[in-house]
């Protein structure tokens, strides 16, 4: 974030420099599209948050435990793309769940549908690419995180 | 009107957790907590990234966009548009509006849809947090073994697109 914070700064000095006038368009261009995109963000993170209170940690746990048979890696799937957590708290779930003795295919399926599917980002996703590409998008992303984590158990 | 409509549920939702709040009704104030954590990070981060966005929009030119990354770009324009997914942050909804803009700037659709599959996988920021919890073994072969299959991802969407008069659209 802090990153981030002074990359933003040093760009938009170095911007002003050059032209202010094309600085101030590039701000309310960039503003403009959040102020859009606004109440699909809000409408995602309240259900996000009530999503989050119905499935606890503890039940992700339970889901993918010791059974790794082909339903643990559905399930796994399933909440990776349903799930909205921020990767600084994934990772330690991850590493939780592997010391309990969750198969390692099972992680990176949870991990990569957890970064490349979200079923509850689609409305934002629709809004730049449409309902039917972003569904196809997600389906493909579906099936090749199953074959990621087919691919892993071959190697770990 | 419809700009207007987009609030209902929010609204709704607000008002809500500040009725769980005045009434200390547990399960809306955990709620309440979770949107809270969520909405602090929204905040802090996306207005920069679209602040960024801005940026790119007005001095980036087409021609360059249309020249490495490209409809004829190629294996060197797809090596790009990976180093440049690697090297930004954050949750995948803030890598749609960027691709918006590459798409603007003459960015090819094999080129887009790898740019995401790229942005959601291997950010770098996010893969050193992966070696610390996963390890170094697992991270290098998660990366290696997603590479193509976003990679593949991408050729599909373009088959899949190609004559369909495919446009990413502004919200």
């Amino acid at each position: 974030m802090i990153e981030l914070s002074i990359f933003t700064i040093g760009c938009l000095i170095v911007s002003i420099l050059f032209d202010l006038k094309k600085t101030m368009k590039g701000i309310k261009g960039g503003l403009a599209m959040f102020i859009k995109l606004l109440p699909v963000l809000l409408f995602m993170l309240a259900l996000v948050s009530i999503v989050l209170f119905l499935i606890p940690e503890k039940t992700l746990i339970r889901f993918m435990g010791n059974d790794a048979g082909f339903t643990g890696w559905l399930i796994a799937g399933m909440l990776g793309s349903v799930a909205l957590i921020p990767g600084f708290i994934a990772y330690p779930l991850c590493g939780i769940l592997i010391k309990s003795g969750v198969s390692y295919g099972i992680i990176a399926v949870f991990i990569t549908t957890l970064m490349m599917v979200g079923i509850i980002t689609l409305p934002i996703e629709a809004k730049f690419f449409g309902w039917k590409i972003s569904i196809l998008r997600n389906v493909l992303s579906f099936i090749g995180a199953l074959l990621v984590g087919f691919l892993m158990t071959l190697f770990l | 009107m419809k700009q207007v409509k987009q609030y209902i549920f929010p609204l709704a939702f607000l008002i809500f957790i500040g009725f769980s709040y005045t009434l200390n009704f547990t399960v809306g104030k955990q709620i309440g907590l979770n949107f809270w954590i969520f909405l602090k990070e929204m905040l802090l981060f996306l207005p920069m990234m679209f602040i960024l966005i801005g940026l790119f929009d007005v001095w980036v030119p087409r021609e360059k966009i249309e020249k490495h990354i490209g409809k004829e770009s190629g294996w060197k324009g797809t090596g790009l548009v990976i180093l440049l997914a690697t090297l930004q942050a954050g949750p995948l909804y803030g890598a749609f509006p960027f691709a918006y803009i590459l798409w603007k700037k003459g960015c090819s659709i094999r080129n887009v849809f790898i740019y995401l599959g790229a942005f959601s996988t291997i950010k770098i920021p996010m893969i050193t947090f992966e070696i610390g919890f996963l390890g170094l073994k697992f991270s290098l072969l998660r990366t290696l073994i997603t590479l193509p299959v976003f990679i593949i991802i991408g050729y599909i969407m373009e088959g899949y697109l190609k004559d369909k008069n495919f446009e990413v659209t502004s919200p």
